[in-house]
């Protein structure tokens, strides 16, 4: 029987499968962060069980962790001793963390890629529903609580119900200035927050074998968004160049084993998806969203939306309190938007790439002054590589903040966060309500579109010329 | 975690659809390390910012079944979401979608999600609105909601309907199946990587 990317991956990992009974996966690799792990080794300690696979496990301290002072105590008493907890708990279960201050510590979905343990073709969770974000390598990859983390650390296995098949399929190249970010709000633009749900998408399509690794994972981080339980892209030339020599990954006769392996991991041909979405790629163009869920996106160019207009009575009233929320009125062009803050980071946005394609933007120009923008690394590595190339005082002489690695203002648990009534254009992946802040205002955007927007302190693409403009930094500044 | 059979309590209706996990409990509450005493965390920023929140209202306030939009619980997987409605006094949810993690955590932590059909929904949100102090019962073991004159069915999968009617936790339902679990580690490809850390190579 031809079968989907995601069944390979599936059934490479079934442990048991017994009628009636939801099938038993191994998981090949879990990862563990501070903000949801302290009750799962309670839970075990209660047991009087132990971790079955730590050297399986790889813990690191990200949500709650502070951006600047890093070599300080944590300032926040109750952030704190979650990360000792973290600390205590990863010691006594003789699992690896990597603590703030480490070189390899970062957000859990940017340190995995990076030291080559996320490999195609691997079974991959963590406490963390943007766990999707693995997939971008042919991984089945998704986020689970923390009674699964328990469970997961106690059996290194998961009870698991065989997941639907969606293929997300886009033809055609992304126009200049379009990015995996405006490609992702546009197919969560198109099928909603909860077009996914039960499902594994696959992306596939010219346009996304075109996308660099770090743009996939982009794209599979926001899988969530969609609803979807996972996001996965086949694993190909693009995937074997990335993964080659990082410090896990397989080398030698190793290599020359996971790779005729990883080969296989396509779709095959005639292999049945319950549900497929074809996109044009050419008809991407930066996305912005103007509501309080991901899906609440339309084209930079376009205005805000009329309620009114909504033939849904749900859909109205979730529009009409989104509108009053985010302090918007339809109509408004949504480039006459003006934001307060400027958030480049986190786990969709917070890699090398990202953070090169929004420097070469503001190299040269001072920002608006009366916007603030935040530069947050999503890994130490990512960090030390930006300062290596000097991208570090490009934000610093456009005026941007340049900070230590972790979440921060993706999820304001440390004291990055935005005001009430703040407005954000921010490279994150969840405009909810006080998300970022309690009654802050999140618009979601690409690393492109932060750059401009924090250069005019409005809502701007660098495709209009005119939305560059900045002020040029005096010579000799 | 406590067995589930039959539950009657009173309902709140919910009248929000795409409620996320930020809004049942807001990031702030995520850096306790217990598993208990959430209810303080429960829709925080709903209840203080709107007086007429439902769970404000104290025709409300000893609802134990909620009756939301669809999409209820999308967006972070985190469980103090369900350990948050537990503590404040919930046992079963009713949505006609939920998120998917959510639901998952819901079956491992006790709290009964109940998929209805949307109209059916609206049909308890007027029925409860009419009446707060209306009956509902939520049984299991018949996968039926009853109230008035009304019985409705709904799914779930048989074994997580066996396992909460039991109250059985997965992980020991797991540890029987240790020998499976060897047998596969047995052969899992050598190359596959620890997280150990690795020298200079
Ligand atoms: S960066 Fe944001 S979305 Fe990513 S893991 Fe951290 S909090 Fe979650």
């Amino acid at each position: 029987m031809p079968k989907t990317l995601a069944e390979k991956v599936y059934d490479a990992h079934v442990v048991r499968s017994a009628d009636g009974e939801p099938d038993l996966l191994y998981i090949d690799l879990h990862l563990v962060h501070e903000g949801t792990s302290a009750q799962a080794f309670d839970g075990l300690r209660a047991a009087g069980r132990t971790v079955r696979r730590p050297d399986l496990t790889m813990a690191t301290e990200d949500h709650n962790v502070p951006t600047t002072d890093l070599l300080a105590p944590i300032a926040d008493p109750v952030g704190r001793a979650q990360v000792e907890a973290l600390r205590r708990n990863t010691a006594a279960f003789g699992i690896r963390e990597a603590p703030l201050g480490d070189r390899d510590q970062g957000i859990v979905h940017v340190i995995g890629p990076q030291l080559g343990l996320t490999l195609p073709g691997m079974a991959i969770v963590c406490g963390d529903s943007h766990t999707s974000t693995h997939g971008a390598f042919g991984a089945l990859a998704f986020g689970i609580g923390t009674s699964e983390v328990e469970h997961v650390l106690a059996t290194q296995t998961l009870p698991q119900y065989r997941p639907k098949q969606m293929a997300v399929t886009v033809d055609g190249e992304l126009p200049p200035g379009a990015s995996a970010k405006d490609l992702i709000l546009a197919v969560i633009a198109r099928i909603g927050t909860a077009g996914g749900r039960e499902h594994i998408i696959e992306y596939r399509g010219a346009a996304i074998e075109a996308l660099s690794m770090e743009a996939r994972m982009t794209v599979c981080n926001m899988s969530i968004e969609a609803g979807a339980r996972a996001g996965m892209i086949a694993p190909d030339r693009t995937t074997f160049d990335y993964v080659k020599g990082r410090p896990h990954a397989p080398r030698g006769a190793d290599w020359d084993a996971a790779l005729a392996y990883w080969k296989t991991l396509r779709t095959d041909e005639g292999a049945v998806f319950d549900r497929e979405v074809h996109i044009d790629a050419s008809s991407v163009t930066p996305y912005v969203t103007w509501g309080t869920n991901p899906g609440q996106a339309l084209p930079i160019s376009a205005t805000v939306p009329d309620p009114a207009d909504l033939a849904d009575e749900s859909e109205r009233r979730a529009a009409e309190s989104a509108l009053a929320y985010m302090g918007l009125t339809a109509g408004t062009p949504l480039r006459d938007i003006e934001v307060d803050t400027v958030f480049l980071g986190s786990c969709t946005n917070g890699r090398i790439e990202d953070l090169r394609v929004a420097a070469e933007l503001l190299r040269g120009r001072r920002i608006d002054p009366d916007t603030r923008m935040l530069v947050v690394p999503g890994s130490v590595q990512v960090g030390l590589q930006a300062e290596a190339e000097g991208l570090d005082r490009v934000f610093i002489e456009a005026g941007a903040e340049w900070r230590g690695a972790g979440c921060s203002m993706c999820l304001a648990m440390n004291a990055d966060r935005l005001a009430p009534g703040e407005r954000a254009a921010s490279t994150t992946n969840r405009n909810f309500r006080g998300r970022q802040g309690k009654g802050g205002r999140t618009h979601l955007v690409s690393p492109a579109v932060a750059a401009a927007t924090a250069l005019t302190g409005r809502l701007a693409a660098p495709a209009a010329p005119a939305d560059l403009a900045g002020t040029p930094t005096p010579p000799g500044a | 975690m406590e067995a589930f059979t039959t539950h009657t309590g009173t309902a709140a209706p919910l009248r929000h659809s795409d409620v996320d996990t930020d809004q049942i409990i807001p990031a702030e509450y995520l850096k306790r390390i217990t598993r208990t005493g959430f209810e303080d965390g429960l829709f925080v920023d709903w209840r203080r910012s709107d007086p007429d929140f439902v769970l404000n209202q104290p025709r409300y306030a000893t609802a134990s079944i909620l009756v939301a939009g669809p999409d209820f619980g999308i967006g972070s997987s985190r469980e103090h979401a369900v350990w948050a409605l537990l503590d404040g006094g919930f046992r079963v949810v009713v949505s006609a979608r939920f998120g998917d993690i959510f639901r998952t955590n819901c079956t491992k932590a006790g709290l009964l999600a109940v998929v209805l059909p949307q109209r059916e929904v609206e049909a308890l949100w007027e029925a409860t609105e009419a009446d707060p102090t209306l009956p509902v019962t939520v049984d299991l073991t018949e996968r039926e909601v009853r109230y008035g004159d009304r019985a409705l069915p709904f799914q779930m999968e048989d074994y997580t309907r066996w396992r909460l009617l039991n109250g059985l936790d997965d992980i020991g339902l797991t540890e029987r199946h240790r020998a499976d679990i060897d047998a596969y580690e047995a052969r899992r490809s050598a190359w596959l990587p620890t997280a150990l850390p690795v020298g200079p190579r």
